[in-house]
């Protein structure tokens, strides 16, 4: 009888690239016979990089060649991994000591396996990109991966010094880019699996509205058409996870077909009636209501330094001015979506989810099952921004799916997604500057409330820098949802404060940069209480670097720039805008960034998310705004909300890191903050108008 | 249902849908073609941008029925192996945050060369101006096709 190898078809050098067994040697990798490694990125992928620049780190202490390692996505697994969640600017900060580790003491035992085989003792052997060497002797990480998965995981393993890092820092590509170019199926919207069918929901159409009555006759008749029917996602009295609340709208409709366009079609021909429950609120009530809590004292500061009152009553000059900005939606390009497949004993779960360990604990409560029955599958995410860490979608798409018994894909239309809620809140803050007769800053005074929570940071800067320094909040309750939208508050406080403090220099006739760093210099020198968040002497840095680098304070004619910095989420970063005027309207031709974000994992990804997130920021303060009238949405899809498009993104953003080998501290979200406020102070320059209420457009085109 | 006869990818392909189904769902749903996405539904986003007769298409708000005789090409089809110029020079420039948008900008953009195979950075703004890149790559996006126009030459 004749064999078939499959092998015997592939060319030669094929071969070699098939490895014929895998050794697993801990929860992040594996390695085969061949030396191939495969790394496995545990976070979820919203277009930050993880799935690259995490196992970058791994891949560094292991110590092979970038071009040896395959990534795979993990799924959930929260018994070897932890905190497999995308949010808050955290996953290279927070995984930082763990992915070295994994490559480390995997290194460790690839050398004592070899050690072993060589009879040698281990301190004398090296690594070098994926070898064991010892004297002339060479052993591939291929050849020890059997005998290194037996050797005990050592406690404590040496770190490689950054000086010696030969990846990390290393402009490295998109694991997935590829894939990407190619349109593989990669996102959660392409899943497919056999006798699957697709569901769509219908909401309320305002926020303050329920259902009353489901008609779903017609919508039942129509081709294709399964099952049509209303459902409770989260049902009272089960145990809610953190990101649960959000959602405005718990009992939903559905319409479940075998093709997403017959599914749509019928979704058209629903008959429901909805009435309502509570208040039908207006974006005019939200503008009153806001205004008149910025018109109020707090009876609780949150921050109270030296005597307000007395600096403000004694000032050469107070300055007050007033900053707002609307609700938003994430408007992720990726609508809200997920797959279920309920069964009567397990249940499994792919989709787009940041916070996948919510998703499951919360789908335990609801199906009534535990969770090692349930599993869940992240993909890469159409983005994210905050968006899907609220999965009330994975919920409804597994309670659909055990209705109808049968695998379903959730899809949310643009219009289900954009009108759905869990917005970036609506703003208002009021700002108090008092100068001294020496134009010295020595009173400071803020009033911030929103709809869900005040936007104001206490003890962030400026706090610290002045004597007498004053916070205060109020909140706005509200039933329209909201949620966090990437750098939730500074994407609002940020622009505020430093076109308010632009303003202030302004008045105190001094350069902006200059004005800053003299505040800097106080906080370093002779700080104002103790629990000031941010260092000051970092904060200096990335405005002496930006300062340097966009050749401050040399006049271009023509060119008319705004400068701005702030902190969050562990990082800094400072920015200058450049606006050009063009057939009468302000257009921003560069920006110039300087970040101080600690070690730099994968500058090429590092860079394209500090572009993003400075056209993001430009993009929203310029164009973005959710409104309502009688709690319906006035903006449903991307003909009536605007977004950033390519004749309006800054031609040209010039990036540059400090290099001061810090451990890495959070990116995704610290560039976007700052923008609005270099943005804000630039149009001021080109146009002769302050702006004060987002979006600008408009506002800023009308002065020409 | 009627039935029609398509030319997807140099492929002839026979769907039964609804008249009114859009090429976008019959890729996605029928056609196991899911590069192509779904955005907003309205021809707002251009994340569906296919190639119609070697136009740059919605295929969101494209009717099956207006397609017999025609000649679509997705970003499967773009090249055979991932290598059209403008997929070359997406990778070389990491263009791709999240990803979402890229089949679509990539099929604009490949439409633009085709039709102006220099374009300017005014020509590039006016041809992608459709395509929204939620996480803002737009700076490389227009780098990528200026890469691309020049492999091309």
């Amino acid at each position: 009888m004749l064999g078939f190898s499959w092998l015997a078809s592939c060319k030669p050098e094929q071969v070699a690239d098939v490895p014929l067994e895998w050794f697993d040697i801990n929860a992040f990798l594996k390695i085969a016979d061949n030396g191939q490694v495969t790394i496995m990125s545990p976070n979820p992928e919203i277009g930050q990089n993880v799935k690259t620049s995490m196992p970058m780190i791994v891949a560094e202490e292991l110590d092979v060649s970038w071009d040896q390692v395959k990534v795979k996505q993990a799924g959930l697994d929260t018994g070897i991994y932890t905190r497999q969640l995308a949010g808050g600017s955290q996953s290279i900060r927070q995984g930082w000591e763990s992915l070295r580790m994994a490559g480390a003491t995997a290194r460790r035992m690839l050398m004592e396996a070899a050690a072993k085989q060589w009879g040698v003792p281990v301190d004398e052997v090296r690594t070098d990109s994926g070898k064991i060497i010892h004297g002339d002797k060479e052993l591939g990480y291929g050849q020890v991966a059997s005998a290194a998965a037996g050797i005990p995981v050592p406690e404590e393993v040496e770190l490689k010094d950054p000086k010696d890092f030969k990846i990390i820092g290393t402009p490295t590509k998109n694991v997935d880019g590829k894939k990407i170019a190619k349109g593989k199926p990669l996102f959660g919207l392409d899943t497919k699996r056999e006798g699957m069918l697709i569901a769509m929901i219908e909401h309320p159409p305002a926020f303050g509205m329920k259902l009353k009555s489901l008609d779903a006759a017609e919508a039942r008749s129509m081709p294709g058409i399964r099952d049509v029917f209303s459902f409770i996602t989260v049902p009272e009295g089960k145990e809610k996870q953190r990101f649960d609340t959000n959602n405005a709208f718990n009992e939903l409709v559905a319409v479940v077909g075998t093709s997403t366009w017959q599914v749509m079609k019928a979704k058209k021909a629903l008959k429901v009636e909805w009435e309502q429950e509570t208040p039908l609120e207006s974006t005019s009530d939200h503008i009153n209501a806001l205004n008149d809590l910025v018109n109020k004292k707090s009876d609780e500061p949150s921050r109270k330094d030296g005597n307000p009152e007395s600096a403000f009553r004694n000032a050469a000059q107070v300055i007050e001015r007033s900053y707002s900005a609307p609700f938003l939606a994430h408007n992720t390009l990726e609508p809200m979506n997920f797959f279920a497949d309920v069964k009567d004993d397990h249940a499994e779960l792919i989709g787009p989810i940041q916070t996948p360990e919510f998703m499951s604990k919360t789908a335990s409560q609801v199906l009534e099952m535990p969770e090692d029955k349930i599993s869940v599958m992240m993909t890469r995410m159409g983005g994210g921004f905050g968006r899907r860490l609220y999965g009330h979608f994975g919920i409804e798409a597994a309670v659909i799916s055990r209705k109808v018994g049968a695998p379903v894909k959730l899809v949310y239309t643009r219009e289900d997604d954009m009108t759905q809620g869990t917005y970036r809140p609506a703003y208002k803050v009021t700002y108090r500057a008092a100068l001294d007769k020496d134009n010295n800053l020595v009173g400071f005074h803020v009033r911030g409330a929103g709809v869900d929570g005040s936007p104001v940071f206490a003890n962030r800067f400026p706090a610290g820098t002045v004597k007498n320094y004053l916070a205060e909040e109020h909140t706005l309750e509200s039933n329209i949802s909201t949620g966090a939208w990437r750098a939730p508050r500074s994407n609002f406080i940020a622009g505020a404060e430093q076109s308010f403090l632009d303003e202030v220099a302004e008045a105190a006739g001094k350069d902006p940069i200059d004005f800053r760093l003299e505040l800097f210099e106080k906080a370093i020198n002779d700080p104002v209480g103790e629990e000031n968040d941010y260092e000051a002497a970092r904060y200096a840095g990335v405005l002496k670097l930006v300062r340097e680098k966009s050749n401050w304070g040399q006049e271009t004619p023509g060119v008319y720039r705004g400068v701005s910095a702030y902190f969050c989420h562990n990082s800094y970063v400072a920015q200058v805008v450049d606006v050009v005027m063009e057939n009468n309207q302000p257009k921003v031709q560069k920006v110039t960034c300087a970040v101080d974000c600690g070690i730099v994992v994968n500058p090429e990804a590092a860079i394209n998310m500090i572009e993003g997130g400075t056209i993001d920021g430009i993009g929203h303060a310029m164009y973005s705004a959710m409104t309502f009238k009688d709690g319906k949405p006035d903006q449903n899809n991307f003909n009536n909300y605007r977004l950033i498009r390519h004749q309006e993104s800054p031609a040209e953003i010039e990036v540059y890191f400090v290099d001061n080998g810090i451990d890495p501290t959070g990116l995704g979200e610290p560039p976007l903050p700052p923008a609005i406020g270099a943005l804000a102070n630039a149009l001021y320059k080109a146009t002769g108008k302050r702006l004060y209420d987002q979006p600008f457009e408009g506002q800023a085109l009308d002065l020409g | 249902m009627p039935t029609y006869n398509l030319k997807i990818n140099g492929q002839r392909k026979q769907v039964e849908v609804d008249a009114d189904t859009p090429l976008l769902w019959v890729l996605r749903d029928h056609l196991d073609l899911v590069g192509t996405k779904f955005g907003c539904g309205i021809a707002q986003c251009g994340a569906c941008t296919v190639h119609v007769d070697g136009k740059a298409t919605r295929s969101c708000s494209t009717p099956v029925s207006s397609l017999e005789d025609k000649e679509v090409v997705t970003i499967e089809g773009l090249s055979e192996n991932g290598d059209h110029p403008v997929q070359k020079a997406w990778i070389e420039h990491d263009v791709p945050q999240c990803g979402y948008c890229q089949a679509g900008q990539i099929m604009n953009a490949a439409a633009l060369l085709a039709e102006n195979p220099n374009p300017d950075d005014q020509d590039i703004d006016t041809a992608m101006n459709g395509n929204i890149c939620r996480c803002g790559t737009y700076i490389r996006i227009k780098a990528a096709i200026k890469t691309a126009a020049s492999y091309q030459k």
